[in-house]
C-alpha cells in the first residue's frame, strides 16, 4: 500500500520443498531503511527464508508482499531485480576473473563500467582483479559479493552468513558498510548463527527454530 | 534481449577460452572416436563406405551432449543461479546467448571432426566442402534443441543423464537430415530438400526456445 513502511510482511508463510516444510508459517514484518538479523541453528530455515524473500523460492501458502511485489502471484522476475543476495555458497563464474564478474553484472544492469572499479577497489580487491575467482580465497570471494552488491546497489540486501569467512578487517569493514547501506535507506536482512556484534546500528533480531519465527 | 544474448555469449564463449574444456578434453576425444570409427570400418571399406556423414555425425552427437551439459553446468555452480537469477536476465536472451556461444563451439568442433573425416573416413574434400553450409546449419539447430533440452534436464533436480534419452526425439530428425545432406553431397542427391529441413528445425527450436525458456529456468 502507498507509504507503506514494511518492505517485507509475510503472514503465516509456509514453503514446502517436496512435501517436506522449510517454513512452516513465518510471520515477519520488516522496516524500510532497518537492519535485521536472523538468528537460529543450522537447518532452522534462515536461509529458505532469505531464498523466499529474494523470490528464489516459491510460497506454498501464507501471505507475503516483499518490496512491493506479491509472493502470490506476483512478478518474481521484479523481485529479484530489487533485490541482492549473498549466499554462502558464493555467488560467481569461476572461470571468470573478479573484474569479468563485475563487469558481467554491470553489463547486465546496464551500469557503468567505472562503478566496477570503485566497488573493487572499495573491498580490497584492487590487487586480485584478474584472479579468476576459483583461485580466490574465501574471504576474498566474500569481498567480491559485496562488491557484486555494490555494483547492484539494491533496495533490499539479503545476506546469508555474511561473516562466514571473513577475517576481523573484513567483518569490521562489512559492519562499516552495513552502517553506510542502512544510512543511505536500504533495508538489509541478515542471517547468522549468533547475534550481531556490529556497532552502531541497533538491528533487529528474529530468531527461527524447527521454520518458526521467534521475535526475541 | 538481443543485448543479453551477445552479454551471455561472450560470457560463456570467455568461460570456454578460460577453461579450456573445448581444447583439452572435447576435441580430443571427438577425434579418438572419429579414429576408432576409422578402424572400425577397416582400411578396406575407409575409403568407399557411405557410412561417413552418418559416422561424422554419431560423434558430434556424442560431442554436442558433452557440450550441452557443460554449458548448463556453468549456471548451476553454487551460488551462481541465485545470484545471476538476481540480475534479472531475459529469459529469452539468455536462451539465445547461450544457443549462440554453443553453436559456435560446436562450429569450431565440427570443422575439425570434417578435416579427420577427410583424414580417417576418407570422405572427398570436395564434397565435404559442398556439405558444409548443411552441416552448420545443422550445428546450430542442434544447439539450440541441446540449450532447450538442457535448462529441461538441470534447470530443476532432473539429472544431467535425462540429457541423452530426452533428446533423442529432438535430435532424431536432424540427425537423419544432416546425414543425408551430407551423403547427398558426397555422393549426389537431393541437397537442398534435407537442408531445408533444418533451416526449419533451426527456426522452430530457436522460437520454442525463446518462448518456452523462461519456464523451463522458473521450473
Amino acid at each position: 500500500m502507498p507509504g507503506d513502511q514494511a518492505v517485507v510482511r509475510l503472514v503465516n508463510a509456509v514453503v514446502l520443498s517436496k512435501g517436506f516444510p522449510l517454513l512452516s508459517g513465518v510471520n515477519l514484518e520488516v522496516d524500510r531503511g532497518s537492519l535485521s538479523v536472523v538468528t537460529g541453528a543450522n537447518g532452522a530455515g534462515k536461509t529458505s527464508l532469505l531464498r523466499l524473500l529474494a523470490g528464489l523460492d516459491s510460497l506454498t501458502s501464507g501471505e507475503g508482499m516483499v518490496a512491493g511485489v506479491n509472493l502470490n502471484g506476483g512478478d518474481l522476475r521484479l523481485l529479484r531485480r530489487r533485490v541482492g543476495w549473498l549466499g554462502h555458497e558464493g555467488s560467481f563464474y569461476a572461470d571468470l576473473s573478479a573484474r569479468e564478474n563485475l563487469e558481467f553484472a554491470a553489463r547486465a544492469l546496464e551500469r557503468p563500467a567505472d562503478e566496477v572499479g570503485s566497488a573493487l577497489e572499495r573491498v580490497g580487491l584492487t590487487h586480485r582483479v584478474d584472479t579468476t575467482t576459483k583461485q580466490l580465497s574465501a574471504g576474498q570471494r566474500r569481498r567480491l559479493g559485496l562488491a557484486w552488491l555494490l555494483v547492484r546497489r539494491p533496495e533490499l540486501w539479503l545476506l546469508d552468513e555474511p561473516y562466514a569467512s571473513l577475517d576481523d578487517a573484513g567483518r569490521t569493514f562489512f559492519d562499516q558498510l552495513l552502517r553506510e547501506v542502512v544510512a543511505a535507506g536500504a533495508t538489509v536482512v541478515i542471517s547468522a548463527h549468533d547475534p550481531l556484534r556490529s556497532g552502531g546500528i541497533s538491528p533487529q533480531h528474529f530468531h527461527m527454530v524447527g521454520g518458526r519465527m521467534r521475535t526475541t | 534481449m538481443t543485448r543479453v544474448a551477445w552479454l551471455v555469449a561472450g560470457k560463456d564463449l570467455r568461460i570456454e577460452a578460460r577453461s579450456r574444456v573445448l581444447l583439452w578434453q572435447v576435441l580430443p576425444f571427438g577425434v579418438i572416436a572419429l579414429l576408432l570409427s576409422g578402424l572400425a570400418l577397416g582400411p578396406t571399406h575407409a575409403g568407399n563406405s557411405t557410412a561417413g556423414p552418418g559416422l561424422f555425425y554419431l560423434v558430434t552427437l556424442f560431442v554436442a551432449l558433452l557440450m550441452i551439459n557443460r554449458s548448463q553446468a556453468l549456471e548451476n555452480a553454487p551460488g551462481t543461479r541465485a545470484s545471476v537469477a538476481t540480475l534479472g536476465l531475459d529469459p529469452a536472451g539468455v536462451f539465445l546467448g547461450k544457443a549462440l556461444a554453443l553453436t559456435v563451439e560446436l562450429w569450431i568442433t565440427g570443422l575439425v571432426l570434417l578435416g579427420g573425416s577427410v583424414l580417417v573416413l576418407h570422405t572427398s574434400l570436395i564434397g565435404t566442402v559442398h556439405a558444409l553450409p548443411s552441416v552448420l546449419v545443422t550445428l546450430a539447430a542442434l544447439a539450440a534443441a541441446g540449450t532447450l533440452y538442457g535448462a529441461l534436464t538441470q534447470g530443476g533436480d532432473g539429472p544431467a543423464t535425462l540429457l541423452p534419452v530426452l533428446t533423442l526425439p529432438a535430435f532424431a530428425p536432424l540427425l537423419i537430415a544432416g546425414e543425408r545432406s551430407y551423403s547427398a553431397a558426397l555422393h549426389g542427391g537431393a541437397l537442398w530438400e534435407w537442408w531445408v529441413i533444418v533451416v526449419v528445425a533451426l527456426v522452430a527450436y530457436t522460437a520454442v526456445g525463446i518462448l518456452l525458456y523462461g519456464v523451463l529456468e522458473e521450473s
